[in-house]
């Protein structure tokens, strides 16, 4: 079971909101669609659903083109941000409506039910209407009645958005366990990092119309293709300072406009041209009180004790922000002078066009 | 202290109170007073207990003219209820020819009655109607509607449904843009056909909307009047009058004052007694499926 889009298109009247998206889903993959909001990841599940249509594009499931066929036909099944609950019927109901439609026999509708209640945990709440249940439990159903469709592809619109914190995190590690237990490929749509990171076996990162990276989630946030997925994945966001490229030898080194010389590791004969770079940091790259070579001095202008670490906001002698880090018992205040660390090996090189460049070896 | 708070409340609620019991609770109580006296126009009137009723009980006019009343709310209400319905499913979208078609459908509840039995009686008539002139087209007899005792009846219906179809078409519009969009495409995607769709997803949801709209248009239609009189003043030989074209008759016509008010006060425990058995039936309807 695979998914392929092949150059999907979509605009609504004036507005394009999918420019030539192609992917291929492998089976019993779980990718993450991530991207801000309008970034067009929703229309995209809602075109592999059938409830949008694109302007051109193929969709492909299993061999079989799907992009004609109406939502029900698809073999697919969704879990919507809101859940979609039909509130006049009972749990029970609302999981069997879409298997009677599809002349599901009896005795079998009742089994998957069964199934389906025994591994969500909803077998109490059956015979209960969604109005009498709570957030999470509605969560718990609303996944229930995709699940009973023992569909080839699940598709989970902002699954978690609607709960709180701690449910959240709780629906998340018990999202991640289903996903071992069904023989079908998922993709989620979400706008949380830490949610795509922690699910996806790979990550769809979009912005803009189109597909920034697709990758493992480690490789999109070490390897980050351009400066949108760069300071879209990881939290807080990376630090980009404009830089200059000093020495060309084995590793490219960069002055950035402090004066403060960065050795990276990355080999200069990867860079499509030396002019108009940018130099990328993350917090964890930026040490405060660290004497080495590449040390700098910043002003600290806001402190975020996290607990396990603390993150500084600085800003370099020439007004360049900085996002550093410290240990989580730093003394740190706001006002402090501090001397910076910049680890050059963990830099990233961007482009005048966005472009990112790494390390030789990840 | 609490005593004086309470006096207090009163005074605010005074001004309210005291209208409401000039304008509804006296005139209710009056008229009851009155269903049992012989009353006309001239004198105090005379104490005859029960004896109006009594009388309502063996007068073939009047219960003729309740007969006519629950047929006609028969043919009305089923079937008004059903257009409204469908008209507001047809024109729940936001195109700019659907609010065209809404304000067209809704114009004729803001017509008085005087006008729209004119337009009617133009559509009715036989000869130079609207309706006799397509039925000469199709080279059948035109019917005569207004004349005749069995089609003057389904006439009035028409009429009214014409008349009433515009506010239940708003109530049923206003109950379909609060179901929301992606109960049906959950229906999508789950292969409900468009009856399942409409039998299983949007009838449900619409459920208070139609037990407001059959409550309201049952208790309005037994109280039909002005189409009655003013098409056909309750002809022929009676078929058309319904029971407050008899009340009207009797009080303003014979000026039977206590026998009209004593068939008001039927008309009032029946009309009653319907909307309640009505809300009884739905409720426990709702509360067999569980539904809040």
């Amino acid at each position: 079971m695979t998914l392929e889009l092949k150059s999907i298109r979509k605009a609504f009247g004036a507005t394009p909101v999918l420019d030539d998206v192609s992917l291929t889903v492998q089976s019993r993959e779980f990718v993450a669609f991530l991207g801000p909001s309008g970034s067009g990841k929703s229309t995209l599940l809602r075109i592999i659903a059938g409830l949008e249509t694109a302007d051109a594009g193929e969709v492909i499931l299993d061999g079989r083109r799907i992009d004609k066929l109406a939502p029900g036909d698809r073999g697919v099944a969704m879990v919507f941000q809101h859940y979609a609950l039909y509130p006049h019927m009972t749990v029970r109901e609302n999981m069997a409506f879409g298997l009677r439609n599809a002349r599901v026999a009896k005795d079998e509708i009742d089994r998957r039910i069964g199934d389906a209640a025994r591994v969500l945990e909803i077998e109490p709440l059956l015979d209960r209407k969604p109005a009498e249940m709570s957030g999470g439990q509605r969560q718990r159903v609303a996944l229930g009645r995709a699940l009973v469709k023992e569909p080839a592809l699940f598709l989970l619109d902002e699954p978690l958005s609607n709960l709180d914190a701690a449910l959240r995190l709780r629906t998340r590690v018990e999202l991640a366990q289903l996903k071992q237990r069904v023989d079908a490929a998922v993709i989620m749509v979400t706008h949380d990092q830490a949610e795509a990171m922690t699910l996806a076996d790979r990550i769809v990162v979009m912005n803009d119309r189109k597909i920034q990276q697709v990758g493992l989630p480690l490789e999109i946030y070490s390897r980050p293709a351009n400066t949108f997925v760069a300071q879209f994945v990881g939290s807080p966001a990376m630090t980009l300072v404009p830089a200059q490229m000093v020495d060309g030898g084995e590793h490219a080194t960069l002055k950035i406009g402090d004066g403060t010389v960065v050795q990276t590791a990355i080999r200069p004969d990867q860079l499509p041209q030396w002019a108009n770079l940018r130099l990328g940091l993350r917090p964890e790259a930026v040490r405060v009180g660290g004497r080495g070579k590449a040390a700098t001095k910043g002003k600290v202008e806001l402190v975020e004790r996290l607990g396990e670490r603390t993150l500084v906001y600085a800003r370099l002698r020439d007004g360049q922000p900085i996002t550093a880090e410290d240990q989580g018992d730093s003394g740190v205040k706001i006002g402090d002078d501090v001397s910076l660390k910049i680890d050059g090996a963990a830099a990233h090189v961007f482009d005048s066009d966005g472009a990112g460049y790494h390390k030789a070896d990840a | 202290m609490t005593s004086e708070r309470d006096w207090r409340g009163l005074l605010f609620v005074a001004p309210f109170l005291l209208l409401y019991s000039l304008i509804l609770i006296f005139p209710l109580l009056r008229g009851m007073w009155l269903s049992l006296n012989q009353v006309d126009l001239f004198g105090n009137g005379q104490f005859v207990g029960l004896g109006n009723y009594a009388r309502l009980l063996d007068d073939p006019v009047f219960g003729t003219s309740l007969v006519n009343t629950f047929e006609v709310t028969l043919m009305i209400v089923p079937p008004l209820t059903i257009i409204a319905l469908a008209l507001a499913m047809a024109l729940n979208r936001a195109s700019r020819s659907a609010a065209i078609f809404r304000g067209i459908f809704f114009s004729s509840a803001v017509l008085s009655v005087t006008i729209v039995t004119l337009i009617w009686r133009f559509m009715l008539a036989p000869d130079a109607g609207f309706l006799g002139f397509v039925a000469k087209a199709f080279g059948a007899v035109p019917l005569a509607f207004l004349s005749d005792e069995h089609l003057v009846l389904p006439a009035l219906a028409i009429t009214t449904i014409w008349w009433s179809v515009g506010f239940p078409m708003l109530l049923f519009l206003a109950g379909l843009q609060q179901i929301p969009e992606d109960m049906y495409e959950a229906a999508a995607l789950d292969n409900a056909g468009r009856w399942t769709t409409f039998a299983r997803i949007t009838l449900p949801s619409l459920r208070r909307t139609v037990v407001l709209v059959v409550m309201l248009q049952t208790a309005a239609q037994l109280q039909l009047f002005g189409q009655s009189q003013l098409l056909t003043a309750g002809g022929p030989s009676g078929a058309s009058r319904t029971a407050v074209l008899f009340l009207f008759e009797t009080a303003f016509g014979r000026w039977e004052l206590g026998y009209a008010s004593a068939a008001a006060e039927v008309l009032f425990l029946l009309i009653l007694a319907v909307t309640i058995s009505q809300y009884w039936l739905t409720g426990r309807a709702t509360g067999a499926q569980g539904g809040r």
